[in-house]
């Protein structure tokens, strides 16, 4: 139980007596932090959530933003941080199922997957347990159900190595006219319950999502996680499509935390109404099963459409067609309860509101303080630096982690894993790019700056694409928000990232909250999860890889003197310390401004590669920018715009609002001059070297070897 | 020509080959799987996927359904039958190709794209390829290691249709990975065709596998 004694009051006060112990339970998930963001929802209320092409904001399973005068997207994030650090395979692909259904209640089909995922270093054994298992249990729920991962990231860090964090974020497309809602609107609709049996699993999932993590927590919780079945997913996902497509359903929710309570009482409360369900007509997996295992199990698979009683007998064919059980377990009622009977017996009436809204909690905040002193560290050489962070767990090639996802199917994916964003296409011109990225050490470090730019990086990668971005979903995975300094960690986060989102035009229009990311007194740097999506033009798309020798290099956006909480000191000085990069929000538009302007004029086709700067500084970028394509360069960054830094800076500084642009040379002078941000030639892309002038001299093999085989040394 | 996209419970590139099958001037006809006579088809493609999960092992459920019955009537009229990647499993599991797709030599899912030899010309799908001809397709598979006792009579019957070129990602014997009956009528690929039929996914090379077919 989690209910606090002044909730229990409340409890007992709105409903004029004291709860029965299915009501109790029923409160209870519903009343978790995990269900009611009773913590984060007034913070959360600084994000902008509504613009020009925004149809739907947060509050239904998935947001919905339009990409095409007839198509829309619908995206959503969410967090399986608990049950993957118990169960990693199980949770990791219930974590992808869960996303699925949320996106296939607005009525659209999946089209993307991406993960950003956290673990402790490899070298740690249970790490390596966690990663493989993880890595696994997503890849074989989503290729099974036949959507492709086509994009992500991942950190390794000891403070992730008892607490890892699984996000997974879905895009989805659905016609605008075919969108469909979490709703029950009308009285005497029927709710019709499909897909999997419900069993005994996942019951208190939420609730255990809801509390820190022990060292028991393995055998103890084991039940609370659920178990997943990606093949009968995949009818559940076809079947669902199918009903939606024949039939114009009144809603349709899908069950995940909480369960049939969760999935029922929110229907019903979203539009006043009250809801009456009858136990001995839901389809069960086992004998035996108490109203209180009923009503509170999360078994995985399962739907619930609101239908009129004359559209019972089509969808029922539908389900048998793939042969899913489904049955008619309750109805829509006008009386703004929501009513359990067992046979004739009611044994749970409890107002809907009083289960879909619980009260939200004032959480006290406290500022952390800043350690300002300055660590005095002895440079290496810059090519021995370059080396170590590109071949660091963090920045290494994710090979193998995304060869066993299948990006491919679904045949959208223009741009695969391994560039900035993914990149797929919706329609003959129209393809829309997606990024995932969070820096949980600038968060640390400062989690106003950490947030944005953690917002600033996904925007970056997106418009790298040549992507407008046009809307955001987040996932913020913190520690116990009754710590004051976690909960003043996570307000400073949401206001960092809501403002770079208002200076964007990008909306928030999903999310998710994780608190409780504690294990055995560890907490979780804060992580805060940031989504992108941008909408591109077929042939305003762009990638890293260098194209042409000869073609010029050009840095756009100021560097700054921030090495702090940069790769550079986390790998070769393992240091986390002072100050994060500072968010600049005039220039970061800017820069990006200026590179879709470029994008959209008569200098289009002189553009010929795009990166962004981010994790590891422009060194890693134009290592990047060369071993993806096999070609060198020799460049000068004693002619980078900067502000007061030495080369060494320039080459690993994390400061934002940064980009690398290659152009053809004949158009160099206009390409400068169309730029509104600091931007200069530094040098061109040239040979079979990396070569930067005072600082290093790589061969490209070198730099491969760096690169490559770093995960697969401990992961076979 | 019409031409039938087999559904099975689990298939998941059933839209993705109706799609190929369009582009290469074909009518494709989704065929469920509880049917057992369409010989009104001209064709058909068993698509990819993970059929009944690829529970038990790749193919072996998909293997005893009704659409395996009218896929034989097919075959005995004659008619061109592809299977890609888990259909080619169930074309082995069947016995309607030779040898057998399993576990790749590292046993993980693996997703990349590849160059590959095109070893005979003599199949519908193959036939405006000049012998050796490399062209490029991606695989996506766990259980895609062929593995045949007699690769002398293979060899000797023109049956292998695609080999690996340079990397062999799965471990196949003699990098084979596409293969078809002595007709070269029914033939099981792991690479997917469907996947490389439009350039701006990476290749059009796949989309002859379709036009190959269609106009057989």
């Amino acid at each position: 139980m989690v209910l606090t004694e002044s909730e229990e009051k409340y409890i007992k006060k709105e409903l004029g007596r004291e709860p029965n112990s299915l009501e109790y339970g029923m409160l209870d998930i519903m009343f978790s932090e995990h269900c009611s963001y009773k913590s984060s929802r007034p913070v959360l209320g600084l994000f902008p959530t509504e613009g020009e092409k925004i149809i739907l904001g947060p509050g239904d399973d998935a947001g919905l933003v339009e990409i095409t005068d007839e198509l829309a997207l619908a995206v959503g994030i969410e967090s399986h941080n608990h049950p993957s650090a118990i169960e990693p395979y199980g949770g990791a692909g219930t974590g992808i199922g869960g996303i699925l259904r949320d996106i296939i209640s607005m009525g659209a089909m999946p089209i993307a997957l991406l993960d950003s995922l956290r673990f402790g270093y490899l070298e740690d054994q249970k790490s390596r347990y966690l990663f493989e298992h993880v890595v696994k249990g997503i890849s074989d729920y989503g290729n099974r159900v036949g959507i492709p991962t086509v994009g992500g990231e991942v950190e390794f860090d000891d403070n992730f190595q008892l607490n890892p964090l699984v996000n997974v974020m879905c895009a989805g497309l659905v016609a605008k006219k075919d969108i469909v809602r979490g709703i029950a609107p009308d009285v005497g609709d029927l709710f019709l319950l499909m897909g999997g049996r419900t069993g005994r699993d996942g019951i208190h999932g939420v609730t255990f999502a809801s509390e820190e993590l022990t060292t028991s927590s393995e055998i103890e919780d084991r039940p609370a996680v659920q178990i997943g079945d990606p093949f009968t997913k995949k009818m559940v996902l076809e079947a669902s499509l199918e009903i939606m497509e024949q039939i114009p359903v009144s809603g349709v929710k899908d069950l995940g935390g909480g369960g049939l309570t969760c999935c029922i009482s929110e229907l019903a409360a979203k539009c006043d109404n009250g809801a009456q369900v009858d136990l001995g007509a839901i389809p069960l997996r086992e004998e035996g099963m108490t109203p209180y295992e009923i009503m509170l199990s999360e078994s995985q698979e399962r739907m619930v459409f609101v239908i009129k009683p004359a559209q019972v007998e089509a969808v029922m064919e539908i389900c048998d067609k793939y042969e899913l059980p489904a049955a008619v377990i309750g109805e829509v009622t006008a009386s703004g309860r929501m009513i359990v009977k067992d046979a004739e017996e009611i044994i749970a009436d409890l107002p809907a509101h009083l289960l879909a809204d619980p009260p939200v909690v004032e959480r006290e905040s406290r500022e952390i303080e800043k350690n300002h002193g300055k660590i005095e560290v002895e440079h290496p050489p810059a090519e021995e630096a370059l080396l170590k962070i590109l071949s660091s767990q963090n920045i290494a090639s994710k090979r193998w982690v995304y060869r066993q996802y299948d990006h491919e199917v679904q045949i959208r994916t223009i741009v695969k894993p391994g560039d900035d964003a993914a990149v797929l296409r919706v329609d003959e011109e129209t393809a829309v790019a997606l990024s995932v990225d969070c820096n949980s050490i600038h968060t640390k470090l400062d989690p106003y700056h950490g947030g944005a730019g953690s917002l600033a990086e996904a925007l970056r990668n997106v418009v790298s694409m040549g992507a407008t971005p046009i809307c955001v979903v987040d996932c913020l995975n913190f520690g116990n928000p009754e710590k004051p300094e976690v909960f003043w960690q996570f307000s400073q986060c949401v206001q960092g990232m809501a403002d770079l989102a208002r200076k964007f035009n990008t909306p928030v229009i999903s999310g998710n909250v994780s608190f409780y990311n504690e294990t055995e007194g560890v907490t979780v740097n804060p992580s805060p999860v940031v989504g992108v999506v941008g909408v591109v033009e077929i042939p305003h798309i762009r990638t890293m890889e260098f194209k042409n020798e000869g073609d010029k290099i050009i840095v756009l956006g100021n560097t700054y003197p921030e090495l702090d909480g940069s790769e550079y000191y986390r790998e070769v000085h393992q240091l986390v310390h002072g100050d994060a990069p500072r968010i600049r929000m005039d220039e970061e538009l800017k820069s990006a401004e200026s590179i879709l302007e470029l994008l959209n004029s008569n200098l289009a086709s002189a553009i010929t590669a795009i990166h962004d700067s981010s994790a590891g500084g422009i060194g890693i970028a134009l290592s990047e920018m060369a071993l993806k394509s096999g070609i060198g360069a020799e460049v000068d960054l004693n002619k980078a715009p900067g502000t007061n830094t030495n080369e060494f800076e320039t080459l690993l500084a994390e400061s934002h609002g940064r980009y690398i642009i290659t152009v053809t040379p004949d158009k160099v002078e206009e390409v400068l001059d169309k730029i509104k941000a600091p931007a200069s030639v530094v040098g061109e892309v040239k040979g079979d070297k990396l070569v930067i002038k005072n600082l290093l001299d790589l061969d490209l093999d070198k730099l491969q070897r760096a690169y490559h085989g770093v995960i697969e040394e401990f992961m076979a | 020509m019409k031409v039938g996209v087999i559904r099975f419970p689990g298939s998941n590139c059933d839209r993705d080959v109706y799609h190929a099958l369009e582009l290469a001037g074909g009518e494709p006809e989704y065929v469920w799987w509880k049917e057992n006579d369409f010989l009104h088809m001209d064709a058909v493609v068993i698509p990819g996927g993970f059929s009944y999960g690829d529970y038990l092992r790749a193919g072996a459920i998909a293997a005893i359904t009704p659409a395996i019955e009218g896929i034989k009537k097919l075959v005995a009229e004659e008619k061109p039958v592809l299977g890609i990647c888990n259909g080619a499993q169930i074309l082995s599991e069947v016995g309607l190709v030779p040898g057998v797709f399993t576990v790749n030599e590292n046993p993980k899912f693996n997703c990349q794209w590849t160059q590959l030899k095109v070893k005979t010309n003599r199949t519908p799908f193959t036939r405006s390829f000049e012998k050796d001809q490399l062209i490029k397709m991606p695989v996506a598979h766990a259980e895609g290691r062929y593995y045949n006792p007699d690769l002398d009579l293979l060899q000797d019957q023109d049956q292998i249709v695609l080999k690996f070129h340079g990397e062999n990602p799965n471990g196949s014997l003699e990098g084979i990975t596409g293969v078809c009956d002595e007709s070269g009528l029914v033939c099981a690929v792991m690479p997917h065709p469907e996947r490389a039929s439009e350039s701006i996914l990476g290749s059009s090379d796949g989309l002859n596998f379709f036009k190959g077919m269609i106009n057989y």
